[in-house]
């Protein structure tokens, strides 16, 4: 494709400089009367649809029991390895549960592999994207930043039922 | 020899062996749950149907014997179908709770529903409800429901252990295994069943949901609970044991191992007793200090002494190399006292495997020179001597000898002179001037040589300060592959400990012997050159499976049924 020879120098108009101000300054106000879009974060706070995919959380069941049965699949299908669990023998129906569950907020890359790979649909990717900390430990999200109550996902939950 | 075609293959086999058998010879996997090579032909699971030519029906691999000209197809349209069928079949009742089940991974059940199974079932009635978390014996836990009752346990721990505790009641799918009415399923080989069960229903109490199988790296090794030396296979998740499974190899274990050997070998490498750097001992007590420091006072303190009041006590816990410089620096320094403990526990043995002799290299240490030589004293007549103080200073390789008994603990108190190689904290470094932090079996290399003269490799499963797992070419798991120092699972504790025959070749040095190695392997190496009996042995003709030592005669060892 032949290259498109630059102009060197401004033309007549252009270096009139006026009719240019009056140009940008038309868009200005033909700008001002149409509905504003910029949304004044952090006064005002995104709300993400059901789809979006915030730091993944694990779902609290109402009984205040997680829903996770520590089998392991979302850490090793993590491709971060943003995952650790560590499994133990509970009293309860389910048999097992995550005596640890850490998401190390520094690893993961929000890809939703393991919302995806849950067989019993415990860990969500919630709406939540303001992660914000000063040292790498505090990056390490363990079970008492990642439970959620149930109630408090139910839009995902329902995203997922409908369209998994 | 005859032979037969499986899969267009021909394939030669010996009289009297079954079609599954000829096929596992050739290569050629027949998929199988209950026929197992050490047991006996039960024929139930019926997932290894063949077809066979001129047969109007297909017949199951592991119970049709095999004969000359038999045409088999193990993939054909209609085998295939038959699989899928009885695959459908099994999963009716089996739970989908793989997410909890800790077979999960390597679960036959699991593999053959990825393999040769449809993907769904028609069955839409409610499965059928048995009892879970049965406690089967002190070690084994039994799930009801995802028993696709093979009867593999049943029938090993009636040929294998020897002990009838094990059956089914009840028919069709309300079938369920159970102890005999007041037996306890406690035998001395339970843990066995673990291994053998195709799926999930038994598990092992100690290691139940510990950890998943992939998350593990599995390294190759050697049960260092008695003499018999039971091929393992050590599984470490953030550089610690979690368990030990035994590894096939027919002429030392063939595929088994013992309750105790699996359980009580392993834990004191994570526990807390262990010893972290060297210390010595001032003003009564143990305190850290440098290595350069600990052996300078072990060379000064050793110098002060004639070599007639000084004992070596080598090891049977130790490998052969760390006890091969042992006797080289005892032999080096003219000290002839130089013998090991035996630990026999007399009557505590069995049919199968456990071995009085509670030492895996009883007969290594031996062959590697300790024995006392030029009128040295015997381990008897130096604990004699220690007593009467004519022996004053004794240097102790990896061995609790204060735990043998009150007696010998009364001894030590008398030396001028102690100085350990460790492990962990015991009774004997509580007299210890000097005590050398040595590495536990899973964190290096080097060989044992068990009771029938098999010298077999230990390869290190777990780091220790000084070693890296991808520098080292150690078994590594995804999680050990990817983990930066940054990442909490991937720092689990390790000691400042090195191998026994390193800290020996350091304090060699100092007593002006050059025993430079860098590697086991290179000790060994050595060790073949100059002793007999290990000639012509090397890491790589060791290999996985052993090899015999050589210029010695030993009784055979009966055959591991």
């Amino acid at each position: 494709m032949p290259v498109k020879k630059r102009k060197k120098d401004l033309n007549l108009m252009e270096n009139l400089y006026i009719p240019e101000i009056a140009k940008g300054l038309a868009l200005t106000f033909k700008t001002m009367f149409k509905p504003k879009v910029t949304m004044e974060y952090p006064e005002v706070k995104f709300q993400p649809p059901a789809s979006y995919r915030g730091r993944p959380v694990l779902v609290q069941e109402e009984s205040g029991v997680e829903r996770c049965v520590a089998c392991g699949l979302c850490s090793r299908v993590c491709p971060a390895l943003a995952i650790e669990v560590r499994a133990s023998e509970t009293e309860l129906e389910k048999e097992r549960y995550p005596e640890k569950f850490e998401i190390n907020m520094l690893r993961c890359i929000f890809c939703g592999f393991c919302e995806e790979v849950c067989p019993e649909e415990a860990i969500v990717m919630s709406k939540d994207y303001e992660l914000v900390f000063t040292d790498r430990e505090d990056a390490i999200y363990g079970k008492d930043k990642l439970l959620v109550p149930v109630a408090n996902l139910k839009d995902r939950l329902e995203f997922l039922r409908n369209f998994k | 020899m005859p032979k037969i075609t499986i899969d267009g293959k021909e394939l030669e086999f010996k009289q009297g062996q079954t079609i599954i058998e000829a096929a596992k010879q050739g290569g050629i996997d027949i998929p199988h749950f209950c026929w197992h090579s050490s047991l006996s032909v039960s024929g139930n699971c019926r997932i290894c149907l063949v077809e066979v030519e001129k047969l109007p029906k297909l017949v199951i691999a592991c119970s049709t014997l095999a004969a000359d000209g038999m045409v088999v197809q193990t993939a054909s349209q209609k085998t295939l179908d038959a699989r899928n069928a009885v695959m459908e079949f099994i999963l009716i009742n089996h739970p989908l709770d793989c997410p909890i089940c800790d077979e999960a991974g390597e679960c036959k059940l699991q593999d053959y529903a990825y393999e040769h199974s449809v993907g769904e079932s028609r069955f839409v009635e409610e499965k059928n409800h048995k009892d879970k978390r049965v406690q089967l014996g002190p070690r084994i836990m039994f799930d009801g429901e995802r028993c696709i009752s093979c009867s593999r346990c049943i029938r090993f721990s009636d040929e294998i252990a020897g002990k009838n505790q094990l059956t089914f009641v009840k028919r069709g799918d309300r079938v369920t295994i159970t102890t005999f009415p007041g037996e306890s399923f406690d035998n001395n080989y339970t843990l066995n069943t673990v291994d053998i069960c195709p799926v999930g229903a038994l598990t092992s109490a100690d290691f139940r949901f510990k950890s998943r199988v992939w998350e593990m790296s599995a390294t190759d090794s050697v049960c260092v609970g008695c003499s018999r030396g039971c091929n393992t296979e050590v599984w470490v998740r953030d550089n610690k044991i979690q368990r030990l499974t035994p590894r096939h190899n027919e002429a030392v274990n063939s595929h088994w191992m013992c309750d105790y050997g699996r359980l009580n070998t392993f834990k004191f490498v994570n526990d807390e007793t262990r010893v972290d750097g060297p210390s010595i001992r001032r003003e009564g007590q143990l305190i850290k200090v440098s290595w350069d420091e600990a052996l300078n006072l072990a060379h000064d303190r050793l110098r002060e002494f004639k070599t007639s009041e000084i004992a070596f006590i080598g090891s049977a816990f130790a490998t052969a190399e760390d006890n091969y410089l042992f006797a080289r620096l005892a032999k080096h320094m003219g000290v002839h006292n130089i013998d090991f403990a035996r630990h026999i526990a007399h009557g505590d043995f069995d049919n199968l495997l456990l071995l009085e002799d509670k030492t895996p290299n009883s007969l290594g240490a031996e062959l590697a020179g300790i024995k006392p030589e030029h009128g040295g004293l015997s381990f008897d007549e130096i604990m004699e001597a220690v007593k009467i103080k004519k022996i004053k200073a004794l240097y102790i390789l990896e061995d609790d000898l204060a735990g043998l008994g009150e007696e010998y603990a009364a001894a030590l108190g008398k030396l001028d002179l102690l100085i350990v190689h460790a492990v962990n904290y015991n009774k004997t470094t509580d007299y210890a001037d000097v005590v050398l932090p040595s590495a536990a079996f899973a964190e290096k290399n080097g060989i044992f040589v068990n009771f029938a003269g098999t010298a077999q490799r230990l390869k290190p499963a777990t780091t220790t300060l000084e070693t890296d797992r991808a520098l080292d070419g150690m078994s590594m798991s995804r999680w050990d592959v990817f983990g930066t120092k940054f990442d909490r699972w991937a720092n689990g504790s390790r000691y400042d400990a090195r191998p026994s025959w390193r800290i020996v070749s350091m304090l060699s040095q100092k007593f002006g012997l050059k025993l430079k190695f860098q590697m086991a392997e290179e000790v060994f190496r050595s060790l073949s050159e100059h002793n007999k009996h290990f000639e012509g042995l090397d890491y790589d003709n060791i290999g996985r499976k052993g090899a015999l030592v050589k210029n010695i005669s030993l009784p055979v060892p009966e055959k591991i049924k």
